[in-house]
């Protein structure tokens, strides 16, 4: 595809009369109106970029009016949406910095490099922000494990983000996997980056100062990665394959290099303004620090530093090459930029200037080869509001009972067979892939509800996770949206901290069909209300459409990234059971609710009905008891109820603990519904027995459902009733194999 | 005492085991970049864990053309404590301080979890704060680890009393020869191991066994010393 490229380029006649454009994702309507900004009819390299700026993945066309809906603001941001990442204040004078962003379709086709230059990209959104990277989290979905293509996705993907994440050395500390043919042939790999930064040091992408130079820092651009922008933003097919170009390479030494150089810059206190160049690489940074400076900048094409001979300024200005930072500083300052790079050993070039005209110019071999206003590239894509409608599938799910299947008698078995899902099996093969303890900060690692990391030289530490049950979406995409949400930040209570903000990654199909924009919308609409209700403003995040396969959209998949605040370390709390005796305390209201549940996937190998239902003010309460309870140091354990409802956290409560449980829940439920219904809102807490008393009476106090269910034991068993019949038995050594084996056994 | 922690384009582990040092000893530490051409001023340097140079050729082999490995040889003759951890075992292997590779781990994959040592040698500067036979918990993570010499290596590192760490019977990570996970020069000042003793000085980081090697080398430095000197 490449050398096409170069060999020779059309005319701006014929772009208009082959509609090449057309091939960009540009259509006839955009195209008008890129002629009208422009005045003329734009050459090669104008509607190139035009193109990507225009693209879904950087200008949000489609889901604009959907974004508008989440709440962006609260007493502690310090920075929502549209820089590089989103800032929360911890205190202290110290802020946290996360972002999450999907590389789904580089990874659909070249899926170690897909999932390696995701993790890469994501670490330079927080450090360009002037942050020191403290952790990486990534949310992963593919097909089912059965399926050779799905190994061969899953296994390079696993290791092209322990390769990145390794080398550069931050320490890759939590996310989910999961498991489902919705996913096939389109993964999802969500990464997401935390970073600790001083108030006074954050940085804003602005080109800054008329006449100022432009640097350019990192390695020399290639002719990979064209177009990437363009190509998450079309659904994948049998050629994409051949696009293979569009995937770009990584080089995690090297961004370990630029990484450290830039923090250096910027804590030497010159820099004006900083960008990374991500998706549209030379294009979006300079366009888009030129715009919100409200100026304009050239470019001296041949200043780039090329790594491939003969490039075209088409070519250079659409290079998603890795590892490259745009850069203003005043002139004076030049000399000290140029010192720190040297010593590092990074590429540091003058490119360009800032001007005040509003434009962006390029040059090359002495010519302007372009000539584009700022403001039309940036803020003028025209926006959609798509038509949107009610899907057939959502109307049939009301019919459907899913407390009607037959009840499941060997509930041993059906907790065996559930912990052998994929989905909720251990996670071991992958994390241990992962270095989660460089920088020596790791507390809680991953495998539990959230991972925590300690802030050096303070008592504070900071949880994070990311969830979402595409499944729950699917069959109600208002409803999951807010269990996405309610989830994340259950997962954070449960690890001792207040939730503070979401960064959100929204994985759906193709907005061109009405009823995947019907679930956008739905969606969004849940989420923001979750996050209304518990407190949780959205401060960046990332739209990924266009997720599809032969057989149609993938399951909505927004994923949370979520990141909350220990108060004192003290807090940290985990979900394994702490010692002989302590008494387990189910938290909320279960009932017979089936649809979504990974038991109803395992026994009837469908996804069907209404998923569980979520009253949040319930949640809101329940969250903020468990926090109060944890911080009062009456909790001994706390761990989420999600997938395989009470059965699974009961004996992932068990794992790893060398303790067995003897529990008995009294119900109206069917025995199957009691122990594998995935309710909202409940908590399994253990307490000390001495301290149990006081931890139900805080909970009924504030007005939450709460019962003492049974006891941690010495025996290994784990033994669960219901209403005094037999329900679950088995040593809880037989139940942990399963768990354990079911994946590295699949990848055999 | 004054501890050196080497840093090269791609080290990793550099402040992890800058702060060991000043958590577990509260002794003077600086960061000696892999340009410098001095090390007279030190009595003990840790080479750290990473992706010196990427990784790039082979694990630690562009490392040991760098500067000041010519310092670190010359420090390892005087007789100075000199600890490679992990990528830092690696260079001083590539450095001929230390006999032996390390290649890549039997099952091709990168490792990342808590392990368990036997203390074989507790009669070196860095392990004297341990029992001999003694399991410590250590973290190990590294894709790269797997320990191998020739026979003839191998009975001279176990005549000499040269290993060090073994990983404990039946739970070695990486399938080095003899369940080796750290050995020492002959004279027994100069240490790789493939765990990283850094990752392991506190019980929230999931164990505080580590913490003994950074006070046998201190007190390893005040024996030779005598004790009145005020470290």
């Amino acid at each position: 595809m490449a050398q096409q490229l170069t060999a020779k380029e059309p005319t701006a006649q014929q772009i208009v009369d082959q509609k090449i454009y057309q091939q960009f994702g540009v259509s006839d309507y955009e195209f008008g109106l890129i002629c009208d900004f422009m005045g003329r009819l734009p050459n090669y390299t104008e509607i190139g970029v035009f193109s990507v700026m225009w693209s879904e993945h950087c200008a949000y066309k489609n889901s604009k009016p959907i974004l508008k809906k989440f709440p962006i603001t609260g007493p502690k941001v310090l920075m929502g949406p549209g820089e590089g990442a989103g800032i929360v204040d911890i205190g202290d004078n110290q802020a946290v910095v996360f972002k999450i962003e999907s590389h789904n379709h580089p990874s659909a086709v070249e899926p170690y490099q897909g999932a390696a230059t995701g993790v890469g990209g994501i670490i330079r959104d927080i450090f360009s922000m002037g942050a020191r990277p403290v952790a990486l989290l990534n949310s992963l979905r593919f097909g089912r494990l059965e399926n050779d293509r799905v190994k061969y996705l899953f296994e390079n993907v696993v290791s092209g983000i322990a390769g990145y994440g390794n080398c550069i050395g931050i320490p890759t500390v939590a996310g989910e996997v999961m498991f489902d043919e919705s996913y096939e042939g389109n993964p999802l790999v969500n990464a997401m980056c935390v970073g600790l930064i001083d108030h006074d040091k954050i940085q804003r992408g602005v080109a800054k100062g008329v006449g100022n130079p432009v640097f350019y820092v990192g390695p020399a651009t290639g002719r990979d990665g064209i177009h990437g922008a363009t190509f998450a933003s079309v659904e994948l097919s049998e050629e994409s394959e051949e696009k293979k170009t569009a995937v770009q390479v990584g080089d995690p030494f090297m961004e370990k290099l630029v990484m450290e150089s830039t923090l250096e810059l910027i804590n030497s206190g010159i820099v004006l303004g900083i960008q990374d160049m991500g998706a549209a690489g030379l294009t979006c940074s300079s366009s888009e620090m030129a715009s919100k400076a409200g100026n304009g900048l050239e470019l001296y094409l041949d200043q780039v530093p090329q790594r491939e001979k003969d490039m075209t300024p088409y070519e250079m200005m659409l290079s998603e090459s890795q590892e490259r930072m745009l850069f203003v500083v005043a002139p004076e300052h030049e000399a000290q930029a140029q010192e720190i790079f040297d010593r590092w050993g990074v590429i540091c070039a003058k490119v360009g200037k800032v001007t005040d005209d509003g434009r962006l110019r390029l040059f090359h071999k002495g010519e302007q080869v372009a000539d584009m206003p700022v403001k039309a590239l940036v803020d003028e894509c025209p926006v959609y509001n798509k038509p949107s409608q009610e899907p057939a599938y959502y109307v049939e799910n009301a019919k459907i009972d899913t407390a009607a299947y037959p009840e499941v008698t060997d509930l041993t078995g059906a907790l065996k067979q559930v912990l052998a899902s994929p989905t909720v099996a251990s996670k071991e093969w992958v994390y241990n892939q992962y270095d989660y303890m460089v920088r020596t900060s790791t507390a809680v690692q991953p495998g539990s509800d959230a991972a925590v990391v300690t802030i050096h030289g303070t008592r504070k530490a900071l949880a994070m996770t990311t969830d979402c049950n595409g499944r729950y979406v699917y069959l109600d995409p208002e409803v999951g949206g807010r269990i996405a949400v309610a989830e994340a930040s259950r997962n954070i209570v449960c690890s001792g901290a207040e939730p503070l903000a979401v960064t959100d990654n929204l994985n759906f199909g193709s907005p061109e069909k009405p009823e995947v924009f019907w679930q956008i919308e739905k969606a969004a609409d849940g989420m923001s209300e979750a996050c209304v209700t518990l407190e949780t403003p959205v401060i960046g995040g990332n739209v990924s459409l266009y997720n599809e396969n032969a057989k149609g959209a993938i399951y909505p998949t927004p994923v949370i990234g979520m990141v909350g605040l220990v108060h004192d370390i003290d807090h940290i709390t985990t979900q394994s059971f702490k010692s002989e005796g302590d008494v387990i305390v189910l938290l909320g209201e279960t009932k017979a609710e089936m649809g979504g549940s990974e038991l109803q996937y395992v026994l009837q190998g469908k996804t069907e009905g209404r998923p569980p239902q979520i009253d949040l003010a319930v949640e809101k309460r329940t969250q903020n008891a468990v926090l109060e309870a944890i911080r009062a140091g009456l909790v001994a354990s706390a761990h989420d109820l999600s997938e395989g409802g009470l059965a699974v956290a009961v004996a992932e409560s068990c794992f790893g603990t060398g303790f067995g449980a003897s529990v008995n829940v009294t119900t109206e439920l069917r025995a199957d519904h009691a122990l594998f219904s995935e309710s909202q809102s409940r908590i399994l807490l253990s307490a000390k027995a001495d301290k149990a008393a006081e931890l139900q009476a805080l909970l009924t106090e504030r007005g939450v459902v709460n019962a003492a269910i049974g006891t941690v034991t010495a025996a290994a068993t784990l033994n669960i009733q219901v209403n005094g019949n037999q329900g679950v038995n088995a040593p809880v050594e037989q139940l942990e194999k399963v768990w354990k084996e079911a994946i590295p056994c699949l990848m055999k | 005492m004054k501890f050196a922690v080497l840093v090269f384009p791609g080290s990793n582990c550099d402040i992890d085991c800058y702060k060991a040092v000043e958590e577990t000893v509260g002794q003077q530490v600086d960061y000696v970049w892999h340009t410098a051409t001095d090390l007279s001023g030190y009595d003990a340097i840790i080479v750290p864990g990473g992706f010196s140079y990427g990784d790039y050729l082979r694990c630690g082999a562009i490392a040991r053309f760098a500067p000041v490995m010519n310092e670190v040889v010359k420090a390892a003759e005087q007789g100075k404590f000199i600890l490679g951890i992990c990528n830092g075992f690696q260079i001083l292997t590539e450095a001929n301080l230390l006999p032996g590779v390390l290649r890549r781990n039997e099952n091709l994959k990168f490792r990342c979890h808590s392990a368990l040592l036997e203390v074989v040698n507790n009669n070196t500067p860095f392990t004297n704060q341990y029992n001999e036979g003694e399991i410590i918990d250590i973290p190990i993570a590294h894709g790269e680890g797997n320990y191998y010499c020739d026979e003839e290596t191998l009975a001279k590192l176990q005549s000499n009393n040269q290993i060090v760490f073994r990983y404990k019977a039946g739970a070695n990570p990486n399938g080095s020869v003899d369940d080796i996970a750290g050995i020492s020069n002959e004279r027994g000042n100069v240490v790789g191991m493939m765990p990283h003793p850094e990752r392991a000085i506190a019980d929230i980081l999931g164990s505080s066994d580590g913490k003994r090697m950074f006070t046998s080398i201190l007190n390893a430095w005040r024996e030779q010393h005598g004790a009145a000197v005020n470290g």
